[in-house]
Order: C-alpha cells, then structure tokens, then sequence
C-alpha cells in the first residue's frame, strides 16, 4: 500500500470521528433532528472494509451510516447538509441521518429497518449475477439484525442462489441496549453462517489494517464465484446507541477499556512505527479533517431549506399521487 | 382480437414482455418448474430458463427485497407472492422499503418492480387464504394498486406495469381466471391510473372493481329488466385513484353504489363516498350505500362463506334503495 493511501485512509477515519463529534454537538443544539447514531468507535471498520472495494462493488448499510457514506467517497459537505435536513443534502433532506446514500459512487443506502436491508441486499448482488457484472455487494448490519427473520432468509436465499455478496455483521456487543448473549442463542454471531454452509471468519474491528486484509481476501474469492461469504467484525460503539441513550446497561468501565482500544489511536500507532507516516504528518491530517468539517459545517448551516415545492416531488417516477 | 380466459390474457401479456425486453423476469414459489400454482406461467421455464423464471423459497420477505434490490440495478422484475394473504409477511418491503424508496432518497432509487398477486375469496380457503385486502396496500403514496376486472384490462395494464418505473402491487382475482373476454392480440397497454366506465346508464352510479366488476355487471342486467339503467365505473387502479369519471357520472345519476369485495371498514368505499361528499356535495339526491363484505373472519363452510361476500342480490337491493 502507497503512503498516501494510508494517508488517505487515515484522514477518513479523522473526518468521521470530527464530523459525529459536530454532528452530536449540532443534535444538541436542536440543528439535527429525529435519530442521530453515531459511528464513533467503529470508524476502523467500514475504513478498512470499503477501502478493500472495487468500484464495481456495491456497498448497503443500516442506519448508523454517516462513516460509511464517508467511505464511498461522499463529502462531508452533503452529508452533514442531509443532516440538517437542507437542500444540498445527498438525499435532498428528505433522507436524513439514517437515509444516506449516492448510487453513482455505487452506495446503496443506510436503511432504517432493522435487517430489512439484507434482502435488499441480496436483489443488489442479484441484478449483478443477471446482468453478467462481476461486482460483489458489501453487505453491513449490526449483530441485532441477525436475530431478525429477514437475516435468515437472506441468508439462505444467497446460498442458495449463490449471489455474490459479503455479509459483514459489525459486532459492537449491543443491539440498543441488549447485549448480544441477552439477546442471540449463539454469543459468536458467525456461527449462524454455519447453518447455511457458508463460509465464515472474523476480525478485530478496531485494527484497519487487519479488517482490510480480511476483507480483500474474502471479496476476491466472492468475485471468484465462492459464493457469499460472511464476515463478523467485533467493534464497540464509544456512545450511546443514539443521541437519546441513558446508557444505563453498562460501566464507564467497560466504555474506558474500549477506549483505549481507539481504532484511530491503533492507526497512528502502526503508520509512525512502520515509519509509514511520522507524528507531524498526522498532525496535519487531523488538521486537515477539522478545515474539512469547519467547511462543511458552514456549508451546511448557510445552505437553503428545501424548497415547498419539494414536497410533492419524486413519490414515482411517472406522474400520479 | 381473440376471446381468450383472464389466465391466458395475464400469461400472454408476461410472455410478450419477457419476449420485448431481457430485463424483465420472474420470481416467486413455484413460478418455474410447477408452472405457476394457478398455471399462469406454464411452459415459460422451459422457454426462458431458470435465470429468468426464478423459483424461490418459500421466504416473501426475502422475495419481494430481493426484487426491491435487484429492480434497483436497473432489471425488472416481476415477483409473485402466491397469494395476497402471504403479502403480510412480505408487508415491511413492500410498504416500508418499496414505497418509500424512491422519495426517501429523493429520487436516486428507482424501481421497476411489479408485485404479481392473486386476492379474493369464494373457494373455501377459509380466514387466511380468502382475504381481499386490496385497500391496506392503496393506503401508501409511493406504491400502485392495480387490480383489473376483465381480461383485456389484465394484459394491457400488466404490460403497462412491466414497463412502469415504479412499484406496482399487481391483484389478481383467484376466481376470474377463468372467465373469458375479447383481448386485443400484441402490444396492447392500458395507461395505470384511469378509471373507466364499463355500462353506460343514467339511472344510478355503481363503483367498482377486479371480482365485483363481473357481480355488478349482473346487478346491471337484472336492474335494466325493471327499466333501471346503472351506469358501472370500474376503478382498475385504487392508487393513484382516477376519480373523475366517478364524480362525472355522479353528477349525471346524482345516485351512486359502491361494491367492494374487502370488509366496509375503512375500505374502498370509504374513500370513493367520502370523495363524492367532497367533490359532488351539491348533487346528492340519495345518501350513497356501500356493499362490502361482511366484517368477519370468512368462513371455511360454503353456505356460510357465501353469506359472507357480498352477492348480485345485494347489489340489486342497494340500489332500490338509493332511488
């Protein structure tokens, strides 16, 4: 890997951290409405999977999917604008926190319904193997929304099928606040991929450089014609659920552990003594994602609201109501 | 033109358009191999092969989102859930996921997907096979309703929906797939979203559509042999709902009946009276009654399940009534 795609790499990671920082700061300010979830914690895993892409695959998440859409290459700028539910929003503010998405850089969404989207999923990989294209679907959902029957259906309709797609279960311990040996009959998510004979691993969700590996290889053997595979990233999320969590069902204990488990720390720590990057260099990366979040902050704040007009507009393709 | 059964019609307007256009396929249980549990796609797996007559697991969830995402990609598929009743099952994709899709994204997602189902009840299924819930789906913007009543409409808006852009939820009827009517041979398309008046008559009003259609055509029939002329406006399309010829043939009859096969509550004709109270208030010389069926679970029992639906004679009582 050439240092500047590490430097690239690791610059994403800042401007998530940065940007649900801001954006947990605009929430609380009233700015940002509805749900807001944050990816804090877990910036190491969607970094490290999305840059094992190519851009023939197509990436889908669930609904805390503001790191995610930084990974495909969205801006900052549209994504904090959806936020804010303004004009310039990558969803035109129709979307929201947890509706992000922008089909030409072949990301297909947060989805808001807990494990709805893996069948989606399944269709995206689908039209692929129809239209004889040799993307892979990249796949994420937390571990709660493999204790929902639509996981299992996809599950199985992908094996079956033999559709070209990477489940990636990012593991952060709790669906909301129920940790995942309350809440799933097997506390390794993984094991629920054996019940479909598909083939299974796991990584270290806070180490980038380990995900990613992880993730090249298994979506060059997708490509190859393996079959879906299923990926379990073990991650913990820094904050509350979303914005609106008590966190009542854990010890700032078991937060500070994790915490000194920082997937950005763990990032910094390998570039400065691989001598990949020095300390200064990253200095200016991290400088460099605050001017990109003090840009995008700005933008977003001083766009437009959407136009009334808007409101009727695009509930079909062809005219009607 | 050729008189051909409502089964022949759907399966001639499916072939038609997976013959015009590689994108277009098919997926649902036993859509391939058995040829279609009411035989409308018999012979089409050993025509167009596996790729693209798909047969699935008995999994609606995963059948209707997988259409969802592969009707993103730019394909265009036509998925069947057997029958309505499983639509439930099948329901977060069809109204959370498919419906909003499009708007939630602002426009980014399009999906050219039909949902292929069969409704209605009068073959002893009971409670949970015998459902004509038709309105819950024309409930949400974002989503079509089509459901046709005769076989000509059958093929020209199942065509109409294979090439629409948008998702369309496509009803059937499980008792009309026999009955006969002229079709237009080859690319005949009837524009989704335009109600049409299928009698003539200057007497009374009766709404309806899909199964009904065929009851108040009989009612008609009947009523014209006592010198009372009804005039039929069939819906075809509950969403997006085409009222205009309704409220033009109110205006003319100032009497309208509404026949639905779904339970009265909160259904079809709720939404088509209260239409006419908003739209043609001032030609009201009759309070407008409803024929629907009646509010329970339908019965196994024939005799029973027959009391249930609502029948020619209760059309024909309805209408005395609003003269």
């Amino acid at each position: 890997m050439e240092k500047s795609e590490h430097l690239n790499l690791y610059q994403q990671m800042v401007v998530i951290r940065i940007l649900e920082e801001r954006a947990a700061e605009l929430y609380q300010q009233g700015k940002i409405g509805g749900f807001l979830h944050l990816y804090i914690g877990q910036e190491a895993v969607s970094t490290g999977l999305i840059s094992a892409r190519k851009p023939q695959d197509r990436v889908i998440t669930a609904y805390r999917d503001h790191g995610v859409a930084i990974n495909c290459g969205l801006s900052a700028k549209e994504v904090m604008s959806e936020l804010l539910g303004k004009a310039t929003g990558v969803s035109g503010g129709k979307g929201g926190s947890m509706h992000l998405a922008d089909v030409n850089k072949n990301f297909w969404g947060g989805h808001a319904i807990v494990g709805a989207h893996l069948p989606i999923a399944a269709g995206l990989a689908l039209g692929d193997v129809y239209q004889k294209q040799d993307g892979v679907t990249i796949c994420m959902f937390g571990d709660g929304a493999t204790n929902i029957g639509y996981f299992h259906e996809a599950m199985n309709l992908s094996k079956v099928w033999k559709l070209p797609v990477l489940w990636v279960c990012e593991n952060n311990q709790y669906g909301m606040g129920t940790t995942v040996e309350r809440a799933s009959a097997v506390s390794e998510i993984r094991q629920k991929a054996d019940g479909y004979a598909m083939k299974n691993d796991n990584v270290d969700g806070m180490d980038i450089m380990k995900v990613r590996e992880k993730a090249l290889e298994m979506i060059e053997e997708i490509r190859s014609g393996s079959g879906p595979q299923f990926l379990e990233i073990n991650t913990y999320r820094f904050r509350g659920h979303s914005m609106g969590d008590p966190e009542r069902y854990r010890q700032q204990e078991e937060i500070r552990k994790w915490q000194e488990n920082d997937p950005i720390g763990i990032y910094r720590k390998y570039l400065v003594k691989e001598k990949i990057a020095s300390e200064e260099e990253l200095n200016q990366e991290d400088k460099k994602a605050n001017e990109i979040l003090e840009e995008a902050v700005y933008f977003a704040e001083s766009s437009p609201e959407p136009d009334s007009e808007e409101l009727f507009k695009n509930i079909y393709v062809e005219e009607g109501r | 033109m050729a008189k051909i059964t409502m089964r022949q019609a759907i399966s001639q307007a499916l072939w038609e358009e997976m013959e015009r256009d590689p994108q277009v396929f098919i997926m649902g249980q036993e859509v391939g191999v058995w040829g279609g549990t009411y035989a409308v796609t018999k012979g089409f797996y050993d025509h167009f092969g596996a790729e693209r007559v798909r047969d699935t697991p008995i999994s609606e969830a995963v059948i209707i989102g997988s259409a969802i995402g592969a009707a993103m990609t730019g394909t265009r598929p036509v998925a069947e859930l057997m029958t309505i009743n499983f639509a439930f099952s099948a329901m977060d994709h069809i109204v959370n996921q498919a419906a909003k899709m499009h708007y939630m994204f602002n426009g980014q997602m399009v999906l050219p997907l039909v949902i292929r189902t069969v409704g209605g009840g009068g073959r002893q299924l009971g409670a949970t096979h015998s459902q004509t819930p038709d309105a819950i789906f024309a409930h949400f913007p974002g989503l079509k309703v089509v459901a046709p009543g005769t076989p000509a409409d059958a093929k020209g808006l199942l065509k109409a929906a294979i090439r629409s852009n948008d998702p369309i939820m496509f009803i059937e009827h499980a008792t009309l797939y026999q009955v006969r009517g002229e079709v237009p041979d080859g690319d005949y398309i009837v524009p989704i979203g335009k109600s049409t008046v299928q009698r003539h008559g200057d007497h009374v009003t009766i709404v309806t559509y899909s199964k009904m259609l065929e009851l108040s055509l009989k009612a008609a029939d009947e009523l014209a042999k006592d010198g009372i002329e009804a005039e039929i406006v069939d819906l075809r399309t509950l969403r997006p709902l085409d009222i205009e010829p309704v409220i033009e043939s109110f205006k003319k009859t100032n009497r309208a009946v509404i026949v639905e096969e779904g339970w009265k509550s909160f259904g079809v004709g709720a939404e088509i009276s209260a239409q006419i109270y908003e739209q043609a208030f001032d030609y009201v010389d009759a309070p407008i009654k409803r024929v629907a069926q009646k509010e329970v679970p339908l019965p196994y029992n024939r005799d029973l399940e027959q009391m249930a639906l609502p029948q020619v004679d209760d059309i024909i009582k309805a209408v005395k009534e609003v003269l």
